[in-house]
Protein backbone atom coordinates (compact mmCIF):
# COMPACT_ATOMS: atom_id res chain seq x y z
CA UNK A 1 0.00 0.00 0.00
CA UNK A 2 1.44 3.33 -1.14
CA UNK A 3 2.06 6.34 1.51
CA UNK A 4 -0.52 8.57 -0.54
CA UNK A 5 -3.17 5.69 -0.31
CA UNK A 6 -2.88 5.14 3.36
CA UNK A 7 -2.77 9.13 3.85
CA UNK A 8 -6.18 9.30 2.18
CA UNK A 9 -7.90 6.35 4.28
CA UNK A 10 -6.55 8.43 7.51
CA UNK A 11 -8.75 11.54 6.05
CA UNK A 12 -11.61 9.23 5.60
CA UNK A 13 -11.22 8.37 8.69
CA UNK A 14 -11.09 12.08 10.45
CA UNK A 15 -14.15 12.80 8.58
CA UNK A 16 -15.89 9.96 9.73
CA UNK A 17 -15.24 10.78 13.46
CA UNK A 18 -16.79 14.22 12.58
CA UNK A 19 -19.53 12.61 10.87
CA UNK A 20 -20.00 11.03 14.46
CA UNK A 21 -20.02 13.68 16.23
CA UNK A 22 -22.44 15.71 14.29
CA UNK A 23 -24.82 13.09 13.78
CA UNK A 24 -24.98 12.51 17.78
CA UNK A 25 -25.38 16.21 18.39
CA UNK A 26 -28.20 16.55 15.76
CA UNK A 27 -29.89 13.18 17.40
CA UNK A 28 -29.72 15.90 20.63
CA UNK A 29 -31.09 19.06 19.17
CA UNK A 30 -34.11 16.19 16.98
CA UNK A 31 -35.15 15.15 20.66
CA UNK A 32 -34.35 19.20 22.00
CA UNK A 33 -37.17 20.50 19.55
CA UNK A 34 -39.79 17.88 20.35
CA UNK A 35 -38.89 19.08 24.00
CA UNK A 36 -39.87 22.52 23.22
CA UNK A 37 -43.17 21.78 22.48
CA UNK A 38 -43.49 24.40 19.31
CA UNK A 39 -46.76 24.32 17.05
CA UNK A 40 -46.97 21.21 14.63
CA UNK A 41 -46.12 22.91 11.41
CA UNK A 42 -43.61 24.26 13.16
CA UNK A 43 -41.67 21.01 14.88
CA UNK A 44 -42.29 19.07 11.78
CA UNK A 45 -40.53 21.66 9.50
CA UNK A 46 -37.73 21.42 11.83
CA UNK A 47 -37.54 17.48 12.82
CA UNK A 48 -37.66 16.58 8.89
CA UNK A 49 -34.79 19.62 8.29
CA UNK A 50 -32.58 17.77 10.87
CA UNK A 51 -33.15 14.63 9.79
CA UNK A 52 -32.50 15.48 6.17
CA UNK A 53 -29.02 16.51 6.96
CA UNK A 54 -28.39 13.71 8.76
CA UNK A 55 -29.74 11.65 6.43
CA UNK A 56 -27.44 13.46 4.00
CA UNK A 57 -24.15 12.82 6.46
CA UNK A 58 -24.80 9.47 6.15
CA UNK A 59 -25.25 9.50 2.03
CA UNK A 60 -22.03 11.65 1.83
CA UNK A 61 -19.71 10.37 4.03
CA UNK A 62 -20.41 6.88 4.77
CA UNK A 63 -22.26 5.51 1.99
CA UNK A 64 -19.40 7.65 0.00
CA UNK A 65 -21.76 9.50 -2.01
CA UNK A 66 -19.59 13.00 -2.15
CA UNK A 67 -17.26 11.22 -4.54
CA UNK A 68 -18.99 8.60 -6.97
CA UNK A 69 -19.59 7.52 -10.06
CA UNK A 70 -21.91 9.77 -12.70
CA UNK A 71 -23.98 6.18 -13.27
CA UNK A 72 -25.02 6.21 -8.97
CA UNK A 73 -26.10 10.06 -9.45
CA UNK A 74 -28.25 9.19 -12.04
CA UNK A 75 -29.58 6.30 -10.41
CA UNK A 76 -30.40 8.17 -7.43
CA UNK A 77 -31.62 11.44 -9.31
CA UNK A 78 -34.89 9.32 -10.81
CA UNK A 79 -35.12 7.87 -7.28
CA UNK A 80 -35.29 10.96 -5.70
CA UNK A 81 -37.94 12.22 -7.85
CA UNK A 82 -40.31 9.11 -7.71
CA UNK A 83 -39.80 9.03 -4.14
CA UNK A 84 -40.98 13.08 -3.94
CA UNK A 85 -43.70 11.68 -6.16
CA UNK A 86 -44.26 9.28 -3.82
CA UNK A 87 -44.37 11.27 -0.87
CA UNK A 88 -46.70 13.94 -2.85
CA UNK A 89 -49.59 11.39 -3.93
CA UNK A 90 -51.48 11.77 -0.33
CA UNK A 91 -51.42 16.16 -0.47
CA UNK A 92 -52.63 15.54 -3.64
CA UNK A 93 -55.57 13.46 -3.30
CA UNK A 94 -56.35 15.59 0.00
CA UNK A 95 -56.83 18.37 -2.30
CA UNK A 96 -59.31 16.61 -4.79
CA UNK A 97 -61.41 15.53 -2.26
CA UNK A 98 -62.28 19.41 -1.36
CA UNK A 99 -62.55 21.04 -4.48
CA UNK A 100 -64.44 24.17 -3.27
CA UNK A 101 -61.79 24.71 -0.98
CA UNK B 1 -18.92 -19.61 -13.35
CA UNK B 2 -16.52 -16.33 -12.68
CA UNK B 3 -18.25 -13.10 -12.03
CA UNK B 4 -16.85 -10.37 -13.85
CA UNK B 5 -15.79 -7.10 -13.18
CA UNK B 6 -15.75 -7.97 -9.10
CA UNK B 7 -12.60 -6.29 -8.57
CA UNK B 8 -12.11 -3.39 -11.75
CA UNK B 9 -14.53 -1.18 -13.24
CA UNK B 10 -16.55 -2.14 -15.94
CA UNK B 11 -15.43 0.09 -18.73
CA UNK B 12 -19.05 1.37 -19.60
CA UNK B 13 -20.33 1.84 -16.34
CA UNK B 14 -17.63 2.87 -14.74
CA UNK B 15 -18.39 0.75 -11.66
CA UNK B 16 -17.73 -2.70 -10.08
CA UNK B 17 -20.79 -4.88 -10.70
CA UNK B 18 -21.05 -5.45 -7.08
CA UNK B 19 -21.30 -1.65 -6.91
CA UNK B 20 -24.12 -0.77 -9.40
CA UNK B 21 -26.16 -3.94 -7.98
CA UNK B 22 -25.93 -2.82 -4.76
CA UNK B 23 -27.13 0.73 -5.59
CA UNK B 24 -30.20 -0.51 -7.40
CA UNK B 25 -31.09 -2.59 -4.82
CA UNK B 26 -31.20 0.11 -2.32
CA UNK B 27 -33.07 2.22 -4.86
CA UNK B 28 -35.41 -0.17 -4.57
CA UNK B 29 -35.51 0.04 -1.16
CA UNK B 30 -36.01 3.37 -1.31
CA UNK B 31 -39.21 3.06 -3.06
CA UNK B 32 -40.52 0.65 -0.61
CA UNK B 33 -40.01 2.57 2.52
CA UNK B 34 -41.27 5.70 0.32
CA UNK B 35 -44.74 3.63 -0.28
CA UNK B 36 -44.55 2.85 4.08
CA UNK B 37 -44.03 6.42 4.41
CA UNK B 38 -46.91 7.73 1.87
CA UNK B 39 -49.32 5.59 3.50
CA UNK B 40 -47.89 7.12 6.93
CA UNK B 41 -48.98 10.43 5.72
CA UNK B 42 -51.96 9.30 3.83
CA UNK B 43 -53.19 7.83 7.20
CA UNK B 44 -52.37 11.10 9.25
CA UNK B 45 -54.27 13.68 7.11
CA UNK B 46 -57.13 11.79 6.54
CA UNK B 47 -57.33 10.58 9.74
CA UNK B 48 -60.07 12.64 12.19
CA UNK B 49 -57.49 12.37 15.01
CA UNK B 50 -54.30 11.50 15.24
CA UNK B 51 -52.16 10.68 18.44
CA UNK B 52 -48.98 12.12 19.65
CA UNK B 53 -46.09 9.17 19.65
CA UNK B 54 -44.68 10.15 22.45
CA UNK B 55 -47.62 9.74 24.40
CA UNK B 56 -48.05 6.07 23.39
CA UNK B 57 -44.52 5.00 22.63
CA UNK B 58 -41.47 5.09 24.56
CA UNK B 59 -38.61 8.06 23.78
CA UNK B 60 -35.80 7.50 25.68
CA UNK B 61 -35.30 3.85 24.25
CA UNK B 62 -35.76 4.92 20.47
CA UNK B 63 -33.45 7.57 21.06
CA UNK B 64 -31.15 5.21 23.02
CA UNK B 65 -31.49 3.10 19.85
CA UNK B 66 -30.75 5.94 17.36
CA UNK B 67 -27.18 6.39 19.12
CA UNK B 68 -26.94 2.59 18.97
CA UNK B 69 -27.56 2.97 15.47
CA UNK B 70 -25.25 5.56 14.25
CA UNK B 71 -22.25 4.02 16.21
CA UNK B 72 -23.10 0.97 13.92
CA UNK B 73 -22.49 2.71 11.09
CA UNK B 74 -19.24 4.38 12.45
CA UNK B 75 -17.77 1.03 13.47
CA UNK B 76 -19.32 -0.22 9.66
CA UNK B 77 -17.40 1.84 7.98
CA UNK B 78 -14.07 1.53 10.20
CA UNK B 79 -14.82 -2.09 9.39
CA UNK B 80 -13.55 -1.18 5.79
CA UNK B 81 -11.24 1.43 6.65
CA UNK B 82 -9.37 -1.10 8.37
CA UNK B 83 -9.37 -3.73 5.41
CA UNK B 84 -7.90 -0.65 3.27
CA UNK B 85 -5.24 -0.11 5.69
CA UNK B 86 -4.70 -4.12 5.30
CA UNK B 87 -5.39 -4.74 8.86
CA UNK B 88 -7.81 -8.02 9.16
CA UNK B 89 -7.47 -8.06 12.89
CA UNK B 90 -9.05 -4.33 13.35
CA UNK B 91 -11.43 -5.27 10.63
CA UNK B 92 -12.41 -8.03 12.78
CA UNK B 93 -13.13 -6.13 15.76
CA UNK B 94 -15.28 -3.57 14.02
CA UNK B 95 -17.18 -5.99 11.84
CA UNK B 96 -17.78 -8.00 15.32
CA UNK B 97 -18.81 -4.32 16.84
CA UNK B 98 -21.36 -3.46 14.31
CA UNK B 99 -22.95 -6.67 14.69
CA UNK B 100 -23.02 -6.90 18.28
CA UNK B 101 -24.60 -3.14 18.36
CA UNK B 102 -27.48 -4.36 15.45
CA UNK B 103 -28.15 -7.32 18.08
CA UNK B 104 -28.10 -4.55 20.89
CA UNK B 105 -31.13 -2.28 18.59
CA UNK B 106 -33.42 -5.87 18.17
CA UNK B 107 -33.03 -6.26 22.08
CA UNK B 108 -33.75 -2.53 23.00
CA UNK B 109 -37.02 -3.18 19.87
CA UNK B 110 -37.65 -6.48 21.47
CA UNK B 111 -38.49 -4.57 25.15
CA UNK B 112 -40.39 -1.91 23.50
CA UNK B 113 -42.51 -3.67 21.64
CA UNK B 114 -43.64 -6.73 24.62
CA UNK B 115 -44.24 -3.59 26.53
CA UNK B 116 -46.72 -2.41 23.95
CA UNK B 117 -48.53 -5.65 23.80
CA UNK B 118 -48.33 -6.02 27.70
CA UNK B 119 -50.53 -3.07 27.63
CA UNK B 120 -52.68 -4.47 25.48
CA UNK B 121 -51.35 -2.07 21.97
CA UNK B 122 -51.42 -3.96 19.46
CA UNK B 123 -51.57 -3.59 15.15
CA UNK B 124 -54.96 -4.19 15.29
CA UNK B 125 -55.82 -1.25 17.97
CA UNK B 126 -55.57 1.70 15.81
CA UNK B 127 -54.15 3.08 12.36
CA UNK B 128 -51.28 5.12 14.31
CA UNK B 129 -50.36 1.64 15.74
CA UNK B 130 -50.83 -0.65 12.90
CA UNK B 131 -48.41 1.68 10.29
CA UNK B 132 -45.75 1.95 14.01
CA UNK B 133 -45.13 -1.94 13.74
CA UNK B 134 -45.41 -1.81 10.00
CA UNK B 135 -42.48 0.20 9.61
CA UNK B 136 -40.53 0.05 12.66
CA UNK B 137 -41.35 -4.03 11.95
CA UNK B 138 -39.96 -4.35 8.76
CA UNK B 139 -36.72 -1.84 9.60
CA UNK B 140 -36.26 -4.56 12.21
CA UNK B 141 -36.68 -7.32 9.42
CA UNK B 142 -33.74 -5.05 7.48
CA UNK B 143 -31.51 -4.88 10.32
CA UNK B 144 -31.66 -8.90 11.20
CA UNK B 145 -31.13 -9.06 7.51
CA UNK B 146 -27.83 -6.97 7.61
CA UNK B 147 -26.58 -8.75 10.72
CA UNK B 148 -27.03 -12.02 8.60
CA UNK B 149 -24.74 -10.77 5.94
CA UNK B 150 -22.29 -8.99 8.42
CA UNK B 151 -21.79 -12.39 9.95
CA UNK B 152 -21.46 -14.25 6.75
CA UNK B 153 -18.29 -11.28 6.00
CA UNK B 154 -17.03 -11.93 9.63
CA UNK B 155 -16.93 -16.10 9.74
CA UNK B 156 -16.82 -18.23 6.71
CA UNK B 157 -16.97 -15.23 3.79
CA UNK B 158 -14.04 -13.96 5.16
CA UNK B 159 -11.90 -16.42 3.92
CA UNK B 160 -11.79 -14.55 0.66
CA UNK B 161 -9.55 -12.10 2.09
CA UNK B 162 -6.73 -14.26 1.54
CA UNK B 163 -7.55 -15.37 -1.98
CA UNK B 164 -8.47 -11.94 -3.46
CA UNK B 165 -8.35 -9.03 -0.51
CA UNK B 166 -9.65 -6.42 -2.94
CA UNK B 167 -12.78 -8.63 -3.96
CA UNK B 168 -13.20 -9.16 -0.37
CA UNK B 169 -13.28 -5.51 0.91
CA UNK B 170 -15.48 -4.55 -2.25
CA UNK B 171 -18.15 -6.63 -0.77
CA UNK B 172 -17.55 -5.85 2.57
CA UNK B 173 -18.28 -2.03 1.41
CA UNK B 174 -21.44 -3.30 -0.26
CA UNK B 175 -23.21 -4.71 2.96
CA UNK B 176 -21.89 -1.38 4.55
CA UNK B 177 -24.06 0.45 2.11
CA UNK B 178 -27.22 -1.80 2.92
CA UNK B 179 -26.06 -1.09 6.50
CA UNK B 180 -26.55 2.23 6.39
CA UNK B 181 -29.44 2.34 4.19
CA UNK B 182 -31.10 0.40 7.54
CA UNK B 183 -29.29 3.78 9.51
CA UNK B 184 -30.38 6.21 7.06
CA UNK B 185 -34.24 4.46 7.12
CA UNK B 186 -34.31 4.81 10.89
CA UNK B 187 -32.73 8.52 11.29
CA UNK B 188 -36.70 9.66 9.54
CA UNK B 189 -38.44 6.38 11.29
CA UNK B 190 -37.45 8.08 14.97
CA UNK B 191 -39.01 11.34 14.17
CA UNK B 192 -41.99 10.70 12.17
CA UNK B 193 -43.43 8.03 14.26
CA UNK B 194 -41.86 9.10 17.93
CA UNK B 195 -41.73 12.87 17.79
CA UNK B 196 -44.29 14.12 15.45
Amino acid sequence: MSADHAADIDKHVRAYMMVFGALLALTVVTVAIFYLHLSAPAAIGLALVVATVKGSLVACYFMHLISERKLIYVVLILTVFFFISLLLLPVLTSITDHPGV
Amino acid sequence: MEIPYTVSARPDTGLTNGKLGIWLFLASEVMLFGALFASYIMLRVGGATWPKGAEILNVPLATANTIVLITSSVTMVMAWASLMRNNFSKYRLYMGLTILLGFVFLVIKYFEYSAKFHHGLAPSTNTFLAIYFTMTGLHGLHVIGGMAVNSYFWGPGAKLWRQNPTWFTNRVEHSGLFWHLVDLVWIFLFPTLYLL
